[in-house]
C-alpha cells in the first residue's frame, strides 16, 4: 500500500501535515509522540520581527469549532533560524514547511529569502490570509493583484525551494485569487485559512475575543474547505494542500478526492493533541476498507 | 502531558454552584501542586482546563464552579461516567523556593490549586500561613480541609458573612504573617494588589482562556518581563517579578 506523496520534488511519507499555528514549532509536541510519523509539519507563522499578537482572550468555543485571534504571535525570523529549526531538525527527519507572513511585499520577500536559506527548510508556505492582523496577512490575500505581487516576490526570494501560498476563504472568488497566484509562479496552494467569525458573551454583552473578531476553524468548516479545494483544483494545475476541519482519516481521503495532494490538520490538534498520530495510523486501514492501494490514485478524482 | 480515560467516582456540590469531582485513573503525569488537567466535555469542541486540588496513586480531584455551558454539563455527570483527560499540564508551584515559612493567599477557587502546595510545604517542615478569601459565606470551600492539614488558616469574606470582613489584603495587614516566600492564586486584581503589597519573592498562578492547554496554539499568552509567555505551558505559575500586570 502506498501512502507517500511526492510534490514539487519533496517526498512526504504520508499526506498528513499539522497546519501552521496549531502545532507550534513542532518541538512542543516532541515529548508527546514521535514527530517522524508525520508527513510534514507546517510551522507557526513567522514574521520579520517578534510579535506578541493580540491581547487575550484570544480563544472562543463554537459549535464544532473554535475562534482564535492569536494574531501571529511569533519570536521573529532570527529566532526561527537560530533556535527553532536546528532544534526541530535534531529530532525530526520529515518535511519542514516554514510559514511566513508580513506587512509589506518587502517583508514577505525578506522573510522568504531568510527562511529559504535555512538548510532545515524544505518548503515555504506564504500566508496571505491571516484574518487577525490589521494591515498584514489578509490584506494581501483578498485581492488577486496583491496576492500575485506577494507570490511573485516570494518566488524570486526562495531560490529552488517550492513556494505554497496559503489562501483565505474570506473572499468573493477564491478561484480568481488562486489563478493569480498560479500565474505569478506559486508552486502550490494551501487552502483554506480560517473563516472570519465572532462570538458574543451574552451576559457581559461583549465580544468573547478581545480583538472582537477571529478566525473560525474546526470540524464545522470542513464542507466549506472541501468545496473550495475542489473549485480551485478544477481551475488550477498546481498541487493543493487541503486544510480546514479535518479530524480523521476519512476526512483526509475526502479532501484528497476533492483535489488535495496533501492534507493539513488544524484546530483538531487543539482538542486532541494526538489526532495527527491517530490519523496517520488509521489511514492505511481506511484505505484498505475503501479498496485504495495508492493514495495518489484518488487525488482530484471527484 | 499524558492522555487518558478517567472514571468519575464522585461529583458533589460543596458550595453554592461549586463542585468537587474525583476522577479515577493514571496520575503518573502529576508532579506538582498548581498543575492542571484539560477535560474533554461531551458535546463541546474545546476542553475545559481545571486546576488539580489533590491526587494520589489512584486518581485526583478538581474543584470547579459552574460558569458556563461546559461546566454545567460537567456538574450533571454521574458516578461511573467516563471522561477523556489530558493530565500533568503546566509547571505548578515551586515548594522548594520557600526556605522555612510560607504565606499562601488564595481568592475563591484559587484555594484549589494551592492545596497540594500547602500539603507539600507542611510535609517538608515549612511553617505555612494560609489566607483564604471569598465573596461570601455560601462560596467558602476547602477551609476545613486546610485546617485538617495543620496549616495556620485564616478565612476572610468581602461581606463579612464568614471569618474576617474585607479583602485578603486587609487580612494580610491585620495578621502581618511571617514568611520568606509567598504564593498566590485567585482573581487577577487580587493578585496584582497583593504583589504590590507584599515584599519579598513569591509566585502567582495566572489564568486565561485556553485553546490547546499544552503549548501548541499560543492562545493564552501573557506579558512578562522576559517577553510573551504561554500561561498553559510556560505557566500557569510565574515569579512575582516576571508578570507585567
Amino acid at each position: 500500500m502506498v501512502t507517500s506523496v511526492d510534490i514539487c520534488g519533496v517526498h512526504f511519507k504520508n499526506p498528513v501535515v499539522p497546519a501552521s499555528g496549531t502545532f507550534g514549532f513542532g518541538l512542543e509536541m516532541a515529548p508527546v509522540y514521535d514527530l517522524n510519523l508525520l508527513g510534514g509539519i507546517s510551522l507557526k507563522g513567522t514574521t520579520r520581527d517578534p510579535r506578541f499578537g493580540n491581547e487575550c482572550p484570544r480563544i472562543a468555543e463554537c459549535p464544532d469549532g473554535m475562534i482564535n485571534s492569536v494574531g501571529l504571535q511569533n519570536p521573529g525570523i532570527d529566532a526561527l533560524l537560530r533556535d527553532k529549526l536546528p532544534a526541530l531538525r535534531s529530532l525530526y527527519g520529515g518535511v519542514v514547511i516554514a510559514n511566513v507572513s508580513g506587512f509589506s511585499v518587502e517583508e514577505y520577500s525578506e522573510c522568504c529569502a531568510r527562511a529559504a536559506s535555512a538548510p532545515e527548510v524544505d518548503m515555504l508556505e506564504v500566508n496571505v490570509s491571516c484574518p487577525n492582523v490589521h494591515g498584514g496577512g489578509l490584506a494581501f490575500g483578498t485581492s488577486a493583484k496583491a496576492a500575485a505581487e506577494v507570490t511573485s516576490a516570494a518566488r524570486k526570494a526562495c531560490g529552488g525551494k517550492p513556494v505554497f501560498v496559503k489562501l483565505s476563504p474570506n473572499v468573493t472568488d477564491i478561484v480568481e485569487i488562486a489563478k493569480a497566484c498560479e500565474e505569478a509562479g506559486a508552486d502550490g496552494l494551501t487552502l483554506i485559512n480560517t473563516v472570519l467569525g465572532m462570538r458574543i458573551d451574552i451576559r457581559s454583552r461583549k465580544p468573547v475575543v478581545a480583538n472582537r473578531y477571529g478566525g473560525f476553524s474546526g470540524r464545522a468548516v470542513f464542507p466549506i474547505a472541501l468545496r473550495m479545494v475542489n473549485q480551485v483544483s478544477r481551475a488550477c494545475n498546481i498541487p493543493i494542500m487541503g486544510c480546514g476541519g479535518v479530524s480523521r482519516a476519512e476526512d483526509v481521503i475526502e479532501m484528497m478526492m476533492a483535489g488535495a495532494s496533501l492534507v493539513q490538520v488544524g484546530a483538531e490538534n487543539l482538542r486532541n493533541p494526538m489526532v495527527c498520530k491517530e490519523i496517520v495510523e488509521s489511514l492505511p486501514l481506511v484505505m484498505e476498507r475503501l479498496g485504495i492501494n495508492d493514495i495518489n490514485e484518488i487525488i482530484g478524482i471527484v | 502531558m499524558k492522555q487518558g480515560t478517567y472514571s468519575i467516582s464522585a461529583n458533589v456540590e460543596i458550595a453554592s454552584g461549586i463542585f468537587r469531582m474525583r476522577l479515577e485513573g493514571d496520575t503518573s503525569a502529576f508532579l506538582r501542586g498548581g498543575q492542571f488537567v484539560d477535560i474533554a466535555v461531551p458535546g463541546f469542541f474545546l476542553r475545559r482546563p481545571l486546576a488539580v486540588r489533590e491526587w494520589d496513586d489512584k486518581g485526583f480531584d478538581v474543584v470547579y464552579k459552574v460558569v458556563g455551558e461546559g461546566t454545567a454539563i460537567l456538574s450533571g455527570l454521574k458516578e461511573g461516567e467516563r471522561l477523556e483527560v489530558l493530565t500533568g499540564l503546566g509547571n505548578g508551584f515551586d515548594a522548594r523556593a520557600c526556605r522555612s515559612s510560607a504565606l499562601v493567599v488564595c481568592g475563591g477557587l484559587g484555594a484549589s490549586p494551592a492545596f497540594s502546595l500547602v500539603k507539600e510545604l507542611l510535609r517538608t517542615g515549612r511553617k505555612v500561613t494560609v489566607i483564604l478569601g471569598f465573596n461570601r459565606a455560601t462560596e467558602v470551600v476547602l477551609f476545613k480541609e486546610y485546617q485538617a492539614l495543620g496549616a495556620d488558616v485564616h478565612l476572610v469574606t468581602v461581606d463579612g458573612s464568614a471569618g474576617l470582613k474585607g479583602f485578603v489584603t486587609d487580612a494580610v495587614n491585620l495578621l502581618s504573617p511571617e514568611y520568606d516566600y509567598f504564593y498566590t492564586c485567585g482573581p487577577k486584581v487580587m493578585m496584582k494588589a497583593l504583589c504590590g503589597q507584599l515584599e519579598g519573592p513569591g509566585e502567582v498562578s495566572l489564568e486565561e482562556r485556553m485553546g490547546c492547554g499544552c503549548g501548541i496554539c499560543y492562545g493564552c499568552t501573557c506579558h512578562t518581563v522576559s517577553g510573551p509567555k504561554r500561561v498553559c505551558a510556560d505557566g500557569p505559575v510565574f515569579k512575582k517579578e516576571e508578570v507585567i500586570w
